[in-house]
């Protein structure tokens, strides 16, 4: 039993690290999320230079062959930085489906996903499905060997930047069984597929994206048709480990920011950090702080588990990591007073990051409903 | 970064679980569970110390020199869980854990030698003399005083919440030697026989109602007591260092798996309380949510403690963050303590006065529901003692965020 980061590891971080205070101060982060792009392309062709986009892939597929360990650490560091770049969507989720995919569909798509000349989203969402990630109602004729995909997904994070979308649609049964759900690969240019576009509270990007007889062929199949939702859990819950990652570095820094802010705000002759009940608050904050690393590390360090086992740990993790965003957010903004309400400062920001964080991919009553279920 | 553990240490908890299951006997099994505030009697808690001693198991903290187990890091957490898991006896602390690290590291080779021995075989019983009734979170205040009578001290005053007292044959003080303008400057610690002539015990009857002797805490009293000089532990007027040494002895002890002990045997009486219709409070998704989030706060803290002991083992020191375990431990400890009175329904109002007295008729209720309601009670002390916990966010507050 071992909690200590390697060499390999330290040196990951510390490149990650290097690249968020050369690129991702305060000010430039605010000119990328108010451009009309909202993402920055030579950021995320430089994170292709440091080989960030190979991290999970072999090396066969040409990837660095990291774990989940190392994924953990480059999501922890972004949230330190509030990165907009959707590398969780393209890298950790469609890149989960990915590298499980055929030969042919690895050696056709993970080149151009590495070098950065591709990003990738995930369209899971349906607006009567809630959290729930079988309750699909975008449907897959067949006939021969082709496919044609009909329906609606919704909030699809990143999906604006993306010349790539893996689709969840439903080949066989009713609207919310577990069985007879497929994974697309659709050409997000193909005909028939039509997107609305728009920012997100967090100064990310989604869209609402409709299918329209959108022809597919026999190879932007990945997996089984119809048994693809065990698969649709395990990268869920791989994306909910590094969504905890970039949780807990983002509170790590409003953790920081609210100590010395109240060490420096006098009121009343003197600094508030004097005062016992804002101490309190704050070390509650550090707690509930060092609670959400721990569960993030025991994520991660589950993922290989069975499912049943690797579930309960990405449901307990989100858990833990909803009730923290939201206690440490609120306590961040309401600790700073009148500033952390403003625009100009970079609490709200972190605080509207951990926000969104809450609800993605299911929030904590969703989780904490499921993990019962799996008791 | 991982989570395994190594063949040797896979060997070391099979010896643990082979101890546990021929030494814990279903005799005391059964006295624990009936008892109210997690103590046994004298004897169960003499024998089952005895068995650990002869197996050299009793002072896993202990130096080999003195007797220790020479457990490694990894070893100490195994046997410490093992133990939680198993819902065994706890060995009573205040020699093993408490007065023994200060006498090794400040008595002199005399009291190494008299008092050191007796502690490890579980001759002699101590307690511990800090709080007083004036003198709680803020205990330098305390006013117990100790005169220099040239061969002897004398000593007045009292001490209260002095648990197990009523067992002791020797207590640890803190006592004032000296009024100085810093209070902590005029303390010094005293090594006083609870046979002396002057000192009165008085049982402190508290929420569970254990009765005498059953009794949890106490308040003893010092009336002209003579304390033999050689009873002085290090010098006279540094007994604040030494008391603040031990408290350091006190910290890093992992709650989780007597947590996740409570929460099985929680899950249990959830499978076994009828809610009607044929249904069990496990079919009641208001009730097993609670349980789940307890539960998933139970694991929070288990990887918590797993990263501090991961830093022990590669040999950091472990500071005033550890105070996290203690707030989180004793508060998770209440939150499930309180889920289970919920979880028995009607079962939590009848009480049974004695703790381990033979019951003769059978009692009101389901077995299991006997100790609840009074362990729920009784554990309000938990963020009380020790430091309460909102001394424990004052500590964390001041030396961890720098406040």
């Amino acid at each position: 039993m071992d909690f200590s980061f390697s060499e390999e590891q330290t040196l990951l971080r510390n490149t990650i690290q290097s690249f968020i205070q050369d690129n991702y101060d305060f000010d430039k982060r605010r000119e990328i999320i108010q451009s009309e792009e909202g993402m920055s392309k030579d950021n995320w062709s430089q994170l292709a230079e440091l080989g960030l986009l190979g991290v999970p892939f072999s090396e066969n597929d040409g990837g660095l062959n990291f774990g989940s360990v190392e994924t953990m650490i480059v999501a922890e560091e972004f949230g330190k930085g509030l990165v907009v770049e959707p590398y969780i969507q393209t890298v950790v989720t469609c890149g989960g489906f990915l590298r499980r995919a055929s030969e042919s569909q690895r050696q056709e798509h993970l080149p151009s996903l590495i070098s950065g000349d591709e990003i990738w989203a995930f369209a899971y969402a349906e607006p009567q499905g809630r959290f729930n990630l079988a309750d699909i109602k975008v449907s897959v004729s067949k006939k021969g060997d082709d496919y044609t995909l009909n329906g609606d997904k919704c909030v699809v994070s990143g999906a604006p930047w993306a010349q790539k979308l893996i689709v969840s649609a439903r080949t066989s049964g009713d609207q919310s069984d577990k069985k007879g759900i497929s994974l697309f690969i659709v050409d997000k240019a193909s005909d028939g597929v039509s997107t609305r576009d728009y920012k997100t509270v967090d100064g990310s990007m989604a869209s609402e994206v409709s299918f329209e007889n959108v022809k597919l062929d026999g190879s932007s199949l990945i997996g089984e048709e119809g048994d693809s939702y065990a698969l649709i859990e395990l990268v869920a819950d791989e994306t909910i480990a590094a969504l905890c990652a970039e949780a807990i570095g983002a509170m790590s820094v409003l953790n920081e920011t609210t100590v010395e802010y109240c060490k420096t705000r006098k009121q009343f002759g003197q600094p508030i950090g004097k005062f016992q009940v804002l101490q309190h608050r704050m070390v509650d904050m550090f707690m509930q702080y060092e609670q959400s690393v721990s569960m993030t590390y025991m994520v991660n360090l589950k993922l290989e588990e069975e499912d049943v086992e690797r579930s309960k740990a990405a449901s307990g993790a989100k858990v833990q990591i909803c009730n923290a965003a939201k206690f440490i957010g609120q306590s961040a903004v309401q600790l700073h007073g009148g500033m952390g309400m403003t625009d100009e400062l970079n609490v709200g920001h972190y605080f509207k990051r951990l926000s969104m964080i809450e609800t993605q991919l299911g929030n904590a009553d969703h989780h904490l409903k499921k993990y019962s279920l799996a008791s | 970064m991982d989570l395994d553990f190594n063949q040797d240490d896979i060997n070391f908890r099979n010896e643990v679980r082979d101890f546990i299951k021929v030494s814990y006997t279903q005799e005391m099994k059964d006295e624990l569970a009936r008892s109210k505030n997690g103590s046994a009697s004298k004897d169960l808690h003499v024998k089952w110390q005895k068995s650990l001693y002869e197996k050299g198991w009793i002072a896993p903290n202990w130096p080999v020199e003195y007797g220790g187990s020479g457990f490694t890091t990894t070893q100490k957490y195994i046997f410490e869980t093992e133990m939680a898991y198993a819902g065994a006896p706890r060995t009573v602390p205040f020699g093993l854990s408490m007065v023994a690290p200060v006498l090794m590291e400040f008595g002199t080779e005399e009291q190494k030698k008299k008092y050191l021995p007796d502690i490890l075989s579980s001759k002699v019983w101590w307690c511990q003399g800090y709080s007083e009734p004036g003198s709680g979170s803020d205990l330098a205040s305390l006013q117990c005083k100790a005169e220099d009578k040239g061969g002897h001290y004398l000593v007045n005053g009292t001490k209260i919440w002095t648990t197990l007292a009523q067992h002791a044959d020797m207590i640890f003080c803190l006592v004032r030697t000296s009024k100085t303008e810093k209070p902590q400057e005029g303390i010094s610690f005293l090594l006083i026989d609870m046979k002396s002539p002057g000192i009165d015990v008085r049982p402190l009857i508290t929420l569970d109602q254990s009765p005498a002797p059953y009794q949890e805490v106490n308040q003893v009293f010092f009336e002209d007591v003579k304390v033999p000089k050689e009873n002085l532990v290090g010098e006279e007027n540094k007994g604040w260092t030494y008391a603040k040494y031990l408290l350091e002895f006190e910290r890093g002890n992992s709650y989780s798996p007597s947590l996740y002990r409570g929460i099985n045997k929680l899950k249990k009486i959830a499978e076994d309380t009828s809610i009607g219709n044929g249904k069990y409070l496990i079919n009641d998704m208001n009730f097993v949510n609670k349980l789940s989030q307890c539960e998933i706060e139970v694991q929070a803290l288990e990887f918590v403690e797993l990263r501090i002991f991961s830093a022990l083992s590669a040999g950091q020191r472990v500071g005033p963050e550890s105070s996290i375990l203690k707030c989180r431990g004793t508060e998770l400890q209440q939150k499930i303590q309180e889920l289970s009175v919920e979880a028995i329904g009607y079962w939590s109002s009848p009480i049974i006065y004695d703790t381990f007295a033979n019951i003769n008729e059978p009692p009101v209720g389901p077995d299991y529901a006997i100790t609840i309601t009074p362990s729920y009670l009784n554990g309000r002390k938990t963020t009380i003692y020790a430091g309460s916990n909102e001394i424990q966010r004052n500590i964390i507050s001041k030396a961890v965020l720098g406040l």
